[in-house]
């Protein structure tokens, strides 16, 4: 069935007063050899107990597994309290706060949540959010190339997420940005030495992520030194979490702070929705792309929200607009800043803290009970690791499946990396000794 | 305004709640032999100063996001005529079956054996939407209309590309979206606007002179931005298609036209589909919402990695081996838990469901747009979905569109679009979509009567609005002038 509200009395009432005798007249700008002969080949209406029943059996036709898998994406508990609030109708079903006097509970919360933002990022300010960690790697990059002007050279560190490499690439299509990577070294850090010599005063961004793609520390303050004896600025892709405990971008000298924010109370839902991380230096908000929100007043003096800097969006600039991005990813900002208002300053250490604890007792028992070797055993690592596996990857992932446990991914399925196969595990706070020994069970058959 | 409602008074940020030492909820602590950190990281990396996230119980953030969630309008509590937008009703089941455990919890690198429910969601929903374009192959990756765009811009550029050179142009009305030029610019292509005829229509004369061999294609939203159907799209699409181009639908208003004629019969090789618009998936206050890109089949080869594809035995896959690709957009598949919601409102609709919409869609505009086009002027006349009505009448008694905006929020009513399209002065667009009553059609165009004699009989009153709004009207300016956008603790 249809939403439409309409008995037969209230159409022809509404008919007669707009003066025709059916619907059809309404379409008589339509020319009649371009409308649609016979029906739609799509499934009759269901009931609405019908429909759940579908959903139910597709939602059975999946499985639920014990999850060691990151690359980006983490399995981490968020408090009932988040999905309760931004369930409330007020939050989910408000548009764009276009008009702010209506709007006043969706612009603070995005006040907050740029406020928590800059707080993670050690950065002076962030934006309302982007749509992912990758796109906003890749807006990072165009804002780079826009602050710089004559510069237009970006130079990416291979130990980066390949998937966010792809699409910076698919964003450069038309831009055309020389694109360089940096190469790592046998440790599985980027090589600092290589970066030096790739920066140059052509460039106009260097990223460098960290923890990287295989799950290890990297060094911003050496990148940072590099970028900028070149002029150049510092783009640092993060993992929202470990900022809890390790060093700020901002400390760390980074210009822009990008980040995946999936991990602060956001289900893992296939992959989407997620919510794109946007920090930046002071100087540099009038280049950012995508909403901000600022404090104002009312006529009458009081303290009210407003989305601000409106010139540097699309729907004024048009064509000279910084991006086009012209939504954020409201009721994820709104879960994340609802997460990081629950766990608080203490909480989101101890959800780093244990996160960082699982995994190093799960790297001992491996490296020393199942004779997989660790791929990179001289870098420290946050929360996830690669192991060397004697199988294909793949397989022993599918096999681990088979009894409950996702047991990590495999590095065969990214283009863009100089390794060709191994397992990438990750942990959070929610996997339990209990969940590591069924972890060490599967990796010991291999 | 009223001092008493709870909703007026200011509302303190959570760090404003903050009191140093509390907590908000217990993280598990882990069950093995903790180590110290610096035992396990190195020393230089590790963070001096934490984080200055707030430190407040659990029933403090519930009263907090409760009370400023009230100072919110939104669908659930009053009539939305956002044109472009189409605030219709979200219905409850979706926000279920987005959550159903075995579809929100997988991880997006679980081996595909392991989530085939989810992926013939998503292929029976891509086969729904081709079918309701008209088109051959879609992605659903896009994560928004604007991201739908780009894909569909960097197809042009791929299309042509691969047959030589990808050309410099793309050409947009100027009644576009202000995200059309915008993205053409992102695609790497120059920008040719083209002026409406007195229709509000494209004109094929002026496409005809603006086309050539240097043009990759135009991008057309239809029903336009005023509402009107490009009647003479089967000769657009004819010119489009003779100087070599691409035609591209932006689907924002799709909502006027499902069921009734498909943008692939129309002549158009790509259209993106805004999910959060006709298919009821919510706006979230700004997203998430999903731009699949629907194709013709001659641009399935450069459609985003992965593609879903259909094995022999009838089980799923993501294919990789896409050489042609413009690649990945978003990190992983797109926006998932849209994708359910639009799955779930589209299995409800059913194929009589479709047009049924679009004609009360239809019906609901043609209803204001009569009530309110003796009052208001309607320049270009009635739209299909959504009609532009001009406040430029009211200048005369220095009122303008913007201040019969701000009136209208103390009706409970949220605000049309105002200022856009740029063709319109003091456009008011109004979008009613097909879920509101003939009852709230009625007190939406009762109010806009009022303002329009309250601006005649007391201009000064209606430039006041709001009076009953948890805000009055906010200084943006000054918002401009000395960007504040965090709170510092300091």
């Amino acid at each position: 069935m249809s939403f439409v509200p309409h008995s037969e009395a209230d159409r022809q009432k509404m008919l007669r007063v707009i003066g025709v005798s059916s619907e059809e007249e309404l379409f008589a700008d339509i020319p009649e050899k371009l409308r649609l002969k016979g029906q739609l080949d799509i499934p009759p209406a269901v009931s609405e107990w019908e429909a759940v029943r579908i959903l139910q059996e597709l939602a059975a036709a999946s499985r639920q597994l014990i999850c060691f898998a990151g690359a980006g994406y983490y399995d981490h508990h968020a408090p009932a309290v988040v999905d309760h609030l931004i369930r409330r109708s007020e939050f989910y079903t408000a548009y764009t706060p276009y008009q702010a006097e209506v709007s006043q509970g969706t612009l603070q919360s995005i006040y907050e949540f740029q406020s928590m933002v800059c707080e993670l990022t050690g950065l002076d300010v962030a934006n309302a959010s982007m749509y992912d960690g990758a796109s906003a790697m890749a807006e990072a990059a165009m804002m780079a190339r826009a602050i710089q002007k004559k510069r237009d050279k970006i130079v990416l560190s291979i130990t980066a997420n390949p998937h966010y490499r792809q699409v910076l690439d698919t964003y450069n299509l038309g831009l055309q940005m020389p694109v360089e990577i940096a190469p790592r070294t046998g440790s599985g850090v980027t090589d600092l030495d290589a970066l030096k010599k790739l920066v140059d005063d052509e460039t106009a961004g260097v990223i460098v992520q960290s923890p990287n793609f295989y799950g290890l520390i990297e060094d911003f303050e050496a990148a940072a030194g590099i970028a900028h004896d070149a002029g150049a600025l510092l783009i640092a892709v993060v993992d929202p979490i470990s900022l809890a405990i390790l060093k700020s971008p901002g400390e760390a000298g980074a210009d822009i702070a990008v980040a995946e924010g999936q991990p602060l109370g956001i289900p893992l839902s296939y992959g989407g929705p997620v919510l794109g991380l946007f920090a930046a230096r002071q100087k540099h908000i009038r280049q950012m792309p995508g909403r901000i929100v600022g404090v104002t007043e009312d006529l009458e003096g009081k303290r009210g929200f407003v989305l601000t800097l409106q010139t540097r969006e699309q729907h004024i600039r048009r064509e000279k607009a910084t991006s086009n991005i012209c939504t954020n990813q409201g009721l994820c900002a709104l879960a994340a800043t609802i997460y990081l208002s629950t766990v608080g300053r203490d909480g989101l250490r101890r959800v780093a803290e244990a996160s960082t604890q699982i995994a190093h007792y799960a790297y001992d028992r491996i490296v020393a009970e199942t004779g997989l070797e660790p791929m990179f055993p001289d870098s420290p690592f946050f929360r996830e690791f690669a192991l060397k596996t004697k199988s294909p990857a793949r397989d022993l992932i599918r096999r681990a499946a088979e009894r409950g446990v996702l047991a990590g991914v495999a590095l065969s399925r990214f283009p863009h990396i100089d390794v060709d196969d191994g397992l990438l595990v990750a942990f959070t706070e929610k996997r339990s000794k209990d969940d590591v020994e069924l972890l060490l069970d599967v990796l010991k058959e291999e | 305004m009223t001092e008493k409602d709870p909703r007026n008074k200011t509302s303190p940020l959570i760090f404003e709640r903050s009191q140093p030492g509390r907590r908000g909820t217990a993280v598990p602590e882990p069950d093995v032999q903790a180590r110290p950190l610096d035992q396990l990281l190195p020393a230089s990396a590790l963070r001096v100063t934490p984080p200055a996230l707030p430190e407040v119980p659990e029933h403090d953030v519930v009263r907090h996001f409760t009370e400023i969630s009230l100072k919110n309008h939104h669908v659930d509590r009053g009539f939305y005529p956002l044109g472009s937008c189409t605030m219709k009703y979200n219905p409850k089941v979706n926000e279920m079956t987005a959550r159903l455990p075995g579809l929100v919890d997988l991880h997006p690198f679980q081996p595909v054996s392991a989530v085939q429910g989810a992926l013939k969601l998503m292929w029976e929903l891509g086969e729904m939407l081709n079918e309701v374009s008209g088109m051959d192959a879609i992605s659903l990756q896009p994560a928004a209309g604007a991201q739908g765009e780009f894909v569909g811009a960097l197809l042009f550029r791929a299309y042509h590309t691969a047959k030589g050179d990808p050309r410099k142009k793309i050409i947009i009305p100027d009644s576009a979206h202000g995200t059309n030029p915008a993205t053409v610019i992102m695609a790497g292509y120059e920008v040719v606007t083209l002026g409406s005829n007195a229709e509000g229509r494209m004109d094929p004369a002026a496409l005809e002179a603006a086309l050539g061999d240097d043009v990759a294609g135009l991008m057309l939203t239809n029903p336009n931005t005023l509402g009107k159907f490009e009647s003479e799209i089967e000769t657009i699409a004819e010119l489009v298609h003779d100087a070599g181009g691409l035609l591209y639908m932006d689907g924002a208003n799709l909502n006027a036209l499902m069921g009734i004629t498909r943008p692939g019969d129309l002549g158009y090789d790509i259209v993106h589909i805004n999910l959060h618009k006709t298919f009821s998936t919510p706006h979230g206050g700004g997203g998430p919402g999903a731009g699949p890109v629907a194709v013709k089949e001659q641009l399935a080869p450069f459609l985003p990695l992965p593609i879903l594809m259909q094995n022999e035995d009838g089980s799923y896959a993501l294919d990789w081996e896409r050489p042609t690709s413009i690649g990945k957009v978003h990190g992983f598949w797109g926006n998932f838990g849209v994708l359910v919601r639009a799955y779930t409102y589209m299995r409800m609709l059913g194929e009589g469901g479709i047009a049924e919409t679009a004609k009360a869609a239809v019906l609901n505009n043609a209803y204001v747009s009569a009530r309110l086009g003796d009052t208001y002027e309607l320049p270009y006349g009635r739209g299909l979905h959504e009609s532009v009505f001009s406040g430029a009448f009211l200048k005369q008694h220095g009122v303008r569109t913007l201040d019969v905006a701000k009136r209208l929020l103390d009706f409970g009513i949220h605000a049309p679009t105002v200022y856009f399209p740029l063709i319109v002065a003091e456009a008011i667009m109004c979008e009613p979509t097909e879920t509101e009553t003939k009852q709230e059609l009625d007190r939406f165009c009762d109010a806009m009567l009022q303002i329009a004699e309250e601006a005649a009989k007391d201009p000064e009153f209606v430039q006041g609005a709001p009076y009953t709004t948890p805000v009055r009207r906010l200084d943006e300016a000054r918002a401009n002038r000395q960007p504040d956008v965090r709170f510092r603790a300091d």
